[in-house]
């Protein structure tokens, strides 16, 4: 199990440009696989555009209570990139203007900035529709400053959405560290002691699954059916929809892939699997992701490629939504990632 | 041409067998992919029963093949490795059984 990020080992791959060289170089350089690019241009989507504006997705840090082994932000107890609350307010004013119905909180362990709170308060403010944030769930047991995480989540009828790799131990563990699956069960259980997740209730909880491995994810539905099953069985714990979400080829899922010699086989498990269908609907095409420190991406994958928006507009003080949406999307090929079989995004499949 | 008879990257070709037949190919790949959809039995419990075919016909593409299946379906390593014995069961069953066959012509040759 990994304990410090990429960045503070002085890893190769903590480069944007490293990862880069890998994911444009290789077998796609080869011609062994196609790139990206020419299978999209086949079906008239090259270049990407966006459509309309849905989704305003902020990272507000890198720093995070886990190191999991496949995470593409390279998070971690040792990242120091937090957003500041000068940053934040920036982005309220955004958010107070934005024809986005969507908020998305990430990080890192979002509730990790110390104005995390007083973000969501100010946030909640400007009535977005849906006001989501992604929780790992064990922040919420990792310190007493945390407990009263569900509350406050709940006073400002915040989305949670959180990662569960596994309905089993073992398999949880392995991915994201030792612990991690007690405390998660415990996290769960205290936000259904709220209402979070419950069957009918406003209160969503979603739950994200990633493969613990250099595999694809399994169908959404079926995965779906068999965690609510093991779930309730097991612990009494409801939640809403399951998000299968394919890991993209950057950062630790990268690092890992070359290690253990996984690389070129999973690049070929997600160009066999490229589904057509799915590219009108990827997530860069209703998202914009903003970076702890105010730049734009068209994704979150972006943003760790430090891909910034091809556009004038390229920073949060200078947000002009229009002007934004008018932009080709940066994509390469970790963007097989998102088209995939039933293709993934932060709200799970896309086709 | 490999020097081996198996190469693991030979699994990415398969499908290229439509290539020099594409009728019976094509034919080949609709109905296995139509036999691993869900139907009365799970997408899962195929998934399983592959796995334990795979090895008794000590298939190595399979074996490959349907352990990450059973991966990406969540299927645990403790469900796979019951699913490699009741194969492995039926293997060992499909030989001692034969012993009733010696046992009958032991009986019959002898006064």
């Amino acid at each position: 199990m990994a304990t410090k990020s990429l960045q503070a080992k002085g890893e190769d791959l903590a480069i944007a440009n490293k990862q880069l060289e890998i994911l444009n170089g290789g077998i796609f350089a080869d011609g062994e696989l196609p790139y990206f690019k020419d299978n999209i241009a086949k079906i008239g989507h090259f270049p990407l555009r966006p459509k309309k504006l849905e989704i305003l997705q902020i990272n507000v840090g890198y720093m995070c209570n886990q190191v999991c082994e496949h995470c593409h932000v390279d998070a971690g107890p040792d990242r120091k990139e937090i957003m500041t609350r000068e940053t934040m307010q920036q982005c309220l004013e955004v958010i107070k203007n934005t024809g986005a119905h969507t908020l998305d909180l990430t990080g890192g362990a979002p509730e990790m900035n110390p104005d995390f709170r007083w973000f969501v308060e100010e946030a909640a403010k400007a009535g977005i529709k849906d006001f989501i944030v992604r929780s790992n769930l064990t922040i919420i047991r990792a310190n007493k400053k945390y407990y009263d995480l569900p509350d406050f989540f709940k006073k400002h009828n915040v989305h949670v959405i959180s990662s569960m790799p596994h309905y089993t131990r073992g398999k949880t563990d392995k991915q994201r560290g030792d612990g991690v699956f007690d405390k998660s069960i415990k996290a769960l259980q205290e936000l259904n002691e709220r209402g979070y997740g419950m069957p009918g209730s406003d209160l969503r909880l979603d739950l994200v699954y990633n493969p613990s491995g250099a595999y694809l994810p399994g169908d959404q539905m079926a995965l779906q059916a068999d965690f609510k099953k093991a779930l309730k069985e097991d612990f009494n714990i409801d939640f809403h929809n399951l998000f299968a979400i394919t890991n993209l080829p950057i950062a630790r899922f990268l690092d890992y892939l070359i290690a253990s010699e996984n690389y070129e086989d999973y690049m070929y498990a997600l160009v066999e699997a490229y589904n057509p269908s799915t590219v009108a609907n990827v997530m860069c095409t209703n998202t914009i992701s903003i970076s702890w420190d105010g730049w734009l991406y068209d994704c979150d994958f972006n943003q760790m490629l430090d891909l910034k928006v091809a556009s004038k507009v390229k920073h949060i003080k200078d947000y002009n939504e229009d002007i934004l949406n008018d932009r080709n999307i940066i994509i390469s090929q970790h963007c097989y990632g998102c088209t995939a079989g039933s293709g993934s995004s932060c709200q799970g499949t896309v086709a | 041409m490999a020097d081996s008879y198996y190469d693991p990257k030979d699994l990415r070709k398969f499908g290229k067998i439509t290539e020099w037949s594409e009728n019976l190919g094509t034919k080949f790949f609709d109905y296995y992919g139509e036999v691993f959809k869900e139907g009365a039995l799970t997408a899962r419990e195929k998934s399983l029963i592959a796995l334990a075919v795979a090895h008794t016909e000590k298939c190595p593409y399979c074996i490959d093949a349907y352990t990450k299946d059973g991966l990406q379906k969540g299927i645990t390593k403790e469900e796979m490795m019951e699913a490699v014995h009741v194969g492995a069961a039926i293997k060992s069953g499909a030989a001692l059984v034969h012993g009733v066959q010696m046992m009958n012509k032991h009986d019959k040759l002898s006064m």
